[in-house]
């Protein structure tokens, strides 16, 4: 039993992951409905730049929270100078640039870094040891990534679903002209929706990097799960990304060790089981809305 | 009368194909003008040109302000608002969202509660229906919605792009007894596209025919149609 409990623990970790990163995939998506597959790249280059403050002597919070602001215009600026001149490009298109996004701030990392691997702090604050309850240990980082999880998802759920900024930008990505002729400034809403991503894809970064360690792909693997989070939990839903997130994770521990013949190895392959599945039953995701219009 | 919005050799383009070529037309301030004429005559292309969507020159004046050259939101700023064809309402969002979209521009909360209250008086339908998806409502309704939705941004002059379009002639009939009253009460000027154009004419004061992106013909709404050409050629009897 507290085999299981710690199991259902560490799943609870690794999805917390996915589901920072599935966030920011679903805010990009909501607010231009484009699929970022630069997103956990920008995540990684941000966590880059945090260990460079480190490095230079700044506080732990003071380079967290360093990397989210730059994080925030760094998505404002790959918005800017990449995503908005293609706009209504056929979405191939689209999708190769977001490729190159991925290339790019990997190649960059690399050349900047190299792909020595580096060790990321934990939260300053944050106790190392871990808390024996029962028999099963609860490691802290793994509950204050949860808690930060939770109150992300409760602050952007807020945010689109209470406050005049947030329903411009739902309106944007929903009907841009339409969002346009009320006088709604729809570039400048998109590059927002990029900026607010970039952040959350950031907190991803920051605080994976202490479990996996920080190397140019390390948050490649974890994209990947966050794609498979974001199917799961519906595209244009943030509680979905996080649910789906939580349940990727479970499915991924639990599934790696009483799956016989999965292992560790094959933990990914169950994450695309898990997309294929989805698609099949309910394309638009556990959370996400079909688009039913009348006309 | 003085004139709310005036176009003088008015151009306009999309990209490099030029559509309009150097209309005149004018709305005055609390009238109700057509704009008539056949599919692509360039009636969405003039509304388009009016909001800041297209590459437009020549002089177009909104109360003596130039319009050219300036940013959708910042028209909608002075005063215009426009029913786009198709609606354009977001389908997706409830009835009260829609309406709070529409006053984006609006700082004024409580003036906006108003407004909201005011039109559900106006369309109870919406009053009715709040809290549900526009886009599961049918099409008069959506078209109403689409109305309330620009009237939110109080504007003073009104573009609507042909509201009849797909529409049963009853809920068609309702729908321009309420453009007349919301015409005559608040004053807002409009300037309506119509393939309808016999309601057109009837809600009308003035009527431009555009074809081929120029004025063919304009008058006052009583000598339109008494146009023999006219009638033939447009009103189709």
């Amino acid at each position: 039993m507290t085999d299981f409990l710690q199991l259902v623990l560490a799943g609870a970790a690794d999805g917390s992951i996915y589901g920072l990163l599935a966030l920011a995939l679903v805010l990009i998506y909501r607010s231009t409905h484009i699929i970022n597959f630069g997103q956990g790249e920008m995540a990684m280059f941000t966590t880059y730049l945090a260990w460079s403050m480190l490095n230079a002597g700044w506080p732990y919070w003071g380079a967290f929270f360093g990397a989210i602001a730059i994080g925030f215009v760094l998505g404002l600026v790959v918005h800017r100078i990449l995503i908005h001149p293609i706009e209504g490009a056929p979405e191939l298109t689209i999708v190769i640039v977001t490729l190159g996004i991925y290339l790019f701030f990997n190649s960059i990392a690399l050349w900047i870094y190299s792909g020595v691997p580096k060790i990321f702090p934990i939260p300053a604050g944050v106790p190392k040891q871990s808390w024996d309850v029962g028999g099963v240990f609860v490691v802290p980082l793994h509950v204050t990534i949860f808690a930060v999880l939770l109150a992300l998802m409760l602050v952007l759920f807020a945010f689109f679903r209470f406050t005049k900024l947030g329903l411009a930008m739902r309106a944007s990505a929903a009907q841009p002209h339409s969002a346009l002729l009320v006088g709604i400034s729809v570039p400048m809403m998109m590059g927002l929706g990029w900026g607010i991503a970039a952040m959350a894809g950031a907190v991803a970064g920051l605080l994976s990097a202490p479990i996996v360690v920080l190397e140019p792909n390390f948050m490649a693997t974890i994209l990947i799960f966050a794609f498979a989070s974001a199917t799961l939990g519906g595209f244009d839903s943030p509680v979905g990304a996080v649910v789906g997130g939580l349940i990727v994770g479970e499915v991924s521990a639990l599934g790696g060790r009483y799956i016989e013949f999965i292992g560790t190895d094959l933990q990914l392959l169950l994450a695309f089981a898990l997309i294929v599945a989805v698609l099949l039953v309910r394309p638009a995701g556990l959370f996400g809305r079909p688009q039913v219009v009348r006309v | 009368m003085t004139n709310i919005l005036e176009a003088k050799g008015l151009c306009a383009a999309y990209g490099p194909r030029q559509v309009i070529w150097g209309i005149d037309f004018a709305v005055p301030e609390g009238g109700i003008v057509a704009m008539l004429g056949a599919n692509g005559a360039g009636k969405t292309t003039t509304l388009r040109a009016i909001m800041g969507e297209l590459r437009a020159w020549g002089s177009l004046t909104f109360r003596g302000q130039s319009l050219l050259g300036r940013s959708t939101a910042d028209i909608v700023k002075l005063g215009v608002a426009m029913v786009p064809e198709g609606r354009g309402t977001f389908v997706d969002f409830t009835v009260e969202e829609n309406l709070l979209l529409g006053a984006y521009t609006r700082r004024d909360k409580d003036g906006i509660r108003q407004d909201i209250q005011r039109m559900y008086e106006y369309f109870p339908v919406l009053g009715q229906r709040r809290n549900q998806r526009a886009g599961s409502m049918s099409g008069g309704e959506q078209q109403m919605l689409a109305i309330a939705r620009a009237l939110m941004a109080r504007p003073r002059l009104l573009l609507l792009d042909e509201p009849s379009l797909g529409l049963a002639p009853l809920i068609v009939q309702e729908i321009f007894q309420i453009l007349e009253t919301i015409n005559r009460e608040d004053g807002v000027s409009m300037l309506l596209v119509e393939q309808d154009a016999v309601r057109a004419l009837r809600l009308a004061s003035y009527a431009y025919l555009l074809e081929t992106g120029r004025v063919a013909l304009q008058g006052s709404a009583a000598e339109l149609q008494a146009s023999e050409d006219v009638r033939r050629a447009y009103l189709g009897y």
